[in-house]
Parts: structure tokens; sequence; C-alpha cells
């Protein structure tokens, strides 16, 4: 192993760790920017130290665990949260050159069991903590997550016929005449509204819902352990947007601009689209979210498969 | 569909309208006079105390936060103390609807924040004010008909003398 694998191995969750503190200052000042109002902006030029300063303070929080709590895996959990969304980002080939094991032949899969794994987090917290609230969070969780995780697979799959493999280098490779997001819009839709159930991000956040569960999952976490649950949720938002850019936006293609600029630029103007949807859209209730899964969004995403097969058996013979 | 995507643009256009925020400590908002905010005592045009210790703004108090105790210096009374629990006040302003000498008054300012409670029970020394506050030219001791010091009975303003029940003369 050479010294700059070694660097970058250790600079990576570094930057993503960083990225998701700022990213809690760059959402609430554009969701003030959409919502008439202004956000953070007393601590530094422009409010830029909020970050820093709310990290502080919850570094300095009481971390209370209760007593009626499983320890052990109410410690685990967000452990677990934050892990595998940090292995995630082990797969994304950031350009060409960049990126940890951007080259592994299995990268797609791995992302998907990483982000299977990542329930485990929500329904272990939800489960350990022992509070009914807690508990709906996590039980809601799981239901989103059988509702969303089948069809999340199946709308990549397309992306892996067309690309024919499931290495994400070989799939931006594969976009060099045309971005996926043209031939496969279908398939792109629904791995977006996948993706923000798997983030748990509004209007997905039914695990969550602060006005009907509390927090949800995360009731009883204080201190650092729930800022590991909340940086973990922004990780995991840069974490779809770097996917969504690599399996439908040509990933570091583009013309002009370095490479690397072109994949910040892409993984940026989606994190803001993420953004915009919490700004803008009200929660489903989670039946009307399972059965948006079960009823439209599972036939639309095996429709994406029988007619990508179809037209790729077409094109061979 | 079609309405999700309407709505995510029009937040969208948000982004170019006017913010509604008030940027508080710089920029100031404009309270009318007759807001209710901190409440004080003030002072006749003369500089004597106006407050007369009668005790209907405690009455009148809602929440019961006011306490006051009488004391009478030079024939006429004063509080000997004034006490308003700003932390119970509920900023009705029945208080300054009761007062008859227009001795309490609430004002337009709401800065009054603190980082321990107690240090929101105002004394008399803290809600004392040296000026007359909303009426400059009051003086209930002019208009009142009684008679204090310096002031015979029938000398207030608008107010006949005494009727002589001794004198035959109409």
């Amino acid at each position: 192993m050479t010294y700059a694998a070694i660097f970058t191995i250790i600079l990576t969750p570094v930057i993503i760790l960083g990225l998701a503190t700022v990213l809690t200052w760059v959402e609430r000042r554009l969701l003030g920017l959409w919502q008439d109002r202004y956000g953070p902006n007393r601590v530094g030029p422009g409010g830029m130290f909020q970050a820093v300063a709310d990290g502080t303070k919850i570094l300095f929080k009481q971390d209370w665990i209760p007593p009626f709590a499983d320890r052990s895996i109410f410690v685990a959990a967000p452990a677990i949260g934050m892990m595998t969304v940090l292995l995630s980002f082990a797969v994304i080939p950031v350009t060409m050159g960049m990126g940890i094991a951007g080259d592994m032949n299995v990268g797609l899969l791995f992302v998907l069991g990483m982000m299977g794994l990542g329930v485990y987090a929500v329904v272990l917290a939800g489960w350990s903590s022992n509070s009914k609230y807690a508990l709906l969070g996590g039980m809601r969780a799981a239901a989103q997550m059988i509702s969303y995780e089948v069809f999340m697979g199946l709308s990549l799959l397309g992306v892996v016929m067309m690309a024919g493999s499931f290495n994400l280098r070989a799939i931006v490779a594969a976009q060099a005449g045309l971005w996926f997001i043209i031939p496969q819009c279908l398939g792109f839709g629904v791995f977006m509204l996948a993706g923000i159930a798997e983030t748990h991000r509004l209007p997905f956040d039914l695990p969550e819902g602060e006005n009907e569960l509390g927090a949800g999952f995360h009731t009883e976490y204080s201190g650092m352990k729930f800022g590991m649950f909340f940086i973990a949720e922004y990780a995991g938002i840069v974490l779809v947007s770097s996917l969504v850019t690599t399996l439908y936006l040509g990933g570091w293609r583009g013309p002009f601009l370095p490479p690397a600029m072109w994949f910040t630029l892409k993984t940026g103007v989606m994190v803001i689209f993420f953004i915009l949807l919490r700004a803008g859209l009200p929660r489903p209730r989670y039946d009307q979210l399972m059965a948006l899964g079960w009823k439209v969004l599972l036939p639309l995403s095996l429709f994406n498969v029988m007619a990508t097969g179809t037209i790729l058996m077409l094109r061979a013979s | 569909m079609l309405d999700t995507l309407r709505t995510l643009f029009l937040t969208a256009l948000h982004a170019f309208h006017r913010r509604a925020t008030v940027q508080y400590p710089e920029q100031q908002p404009y309270l009318p006079p007759r807001y209710r905010g901190r409440i004080i005592l003030s002072r006749e045009p003369d500089g004597a105390e106006r407050c007369v210790a009668c005790n209907l703004c405690a009455v009148a108090c809602p929440v019961d936060c006011i306490s006051l105790q009488k004391t009478e210096a030079d024939g006429r009374w004063y509080p000997e103390y004034f006490r308003i629990n700003f932390s119970r006040c509920i900023f009705c302003g029945f208080c300054e609807e009761a007062c008859p000498t227009y001795a309490i008054q609430l004002t337009p300012d709401f800065e009054m924040s603190e980082y321990a409670r107690p240090n929101l029970v105002y004394e008399k020394e803290d809600l004392l004010i040296s000026g007359t506050g909303k009426y400059p030219d009051y003086s209930f001791y002019h208009v009142a008909g009684i008679p204090v010091p310096g002031k015979p009975r029938g000398a207030s303003e608008h107010e006949r003398p005494p009727v002589d029940l001794h004198s035959l003369l109409p």
C-alpha cells in the first residue's frame, strides 16, 4: 500500500465529516433564503462559524444514557449509522484517479449493502432506547426500509444493464456519450425518491417526525451520540447526491473545468436540490409512503428493468 | 406529481423575494407609545412621586405580581416599598388602567431579559423614573379635591372653594 493511498483513506472521512458539519449551516441558510428569512448569520462572516459553535456546544453537552436503555446497543447504534455512511464513500470515484476504491468491481453492490445496514442504526437506536416514541420511530424506519430498499436496487438495475458493470468507475465511463439521466429517467426518479427515504430526509423523514414522535428514534439520545446521528444524516445526503452524480449525471465528466470540479459541482447541485425538497414539501403519512412505494414505484422500477432489457436486446440482435 | 414540482419551483422563486426578518439588535422595531412593555413608576412635573400607595394596581393585577406597602410623610401617602415580579407579569396593563394618579405606566421597552430569575424582581428604585412618562402635565394633587401641605381645600384646578356652613350669605 502506497503512502498516497493511506493519505486518501485518512483524508476522505475527515473531508466528509467536515463537509457534513458545514452542511448543517448551508442547509439552514438555504432554508432561510427560500422561506424569506436569514437563518444563522451572527457567528463569523455570514454566520459561517455557526457549525463550529454548534459543534462546540454539542461537545460540552451532557452525554446521558437513560438507565432503562439497553446500554451496549444504545451506544453502538450511532456508531453503526456513522460507520455505514463513511464506509460507503470508499467506493465513490471522485475522478479517474481520486477515491479510495473507485475501481472495486462490485462497488454498487457494496454501497447498496452498506445502505441496507444503515437502517440497523435507526432500528437498534429505536429499540434499545426502550421508549415508546423511539420504538415507534424505529418501527416506522423498518416499515420505510422494506418499502423502498426493494425498488432502490431494482431502479439501479437499468444503469447496471446499460453499463454492463457494477463497477462505479466503469458506469461513469459508460456515460461518455450520454448521461444515464436521459435514457434512465424513470430509474432516476425512482432512485431519487428511494434515496431521499434512505437518508431519512424530508419529506420522508418518518422515523424522526418530530411533531408526532417527539424526535423519533433518537428521542433518548443526547450530546455527541445525537450529534453522530445528525452528522451521519448530512453525510448520507452527500453520499446519495454523489451516487446520483456517479450513476446518472456522468460523474466527473464535463467540458472545460477539471474533473474533480465537475463532480463537486454536480454533487453540490444535488445537495441543494435535497434542501429545496425540505423547504417546499410536507411530510406524507407513513401508510401513504408505503402505498407509493409498493403500488407505484415498485411496478415502475420493474417496468424500467423490462423496458431497458428489451431495448438492449433489440439493439444487440 | 405536477403539483409537487410546481411547489418546488415556487419555493425556489422565494430566493428572489425580500426577507421579512427584522435584524433585531441593529435594527430596532418601532413600537407605538401605547405598547405594553416594561412597567415604570413616574413622577409629577415638579418631581414628587405620583404613586399614593392606594393598592388599586395590586388588586387589579390578575397574576398578583405587584406588592407594595403604604407609608405616610408630610401629610400624604407614599409607597414604602413597591415591588413587581416581572417573571410573573403578563403585561396586561390592568395596573395602568386602575391607577388613579397615572403613576404606574407601561412603556415600549421590552429588552428586559436576565440570566437569573431573581433579577426580574424590580424594586421601587428600579421602577421609579425621573420623568412624567406619558402624561407630562398631569399632577394628581392639583386636580384632586383633597388638601395636602401647601394646597388647602378648594385650591385645585376647576374646584370651587368650600362652602362656609356658618355664613348666612348666598
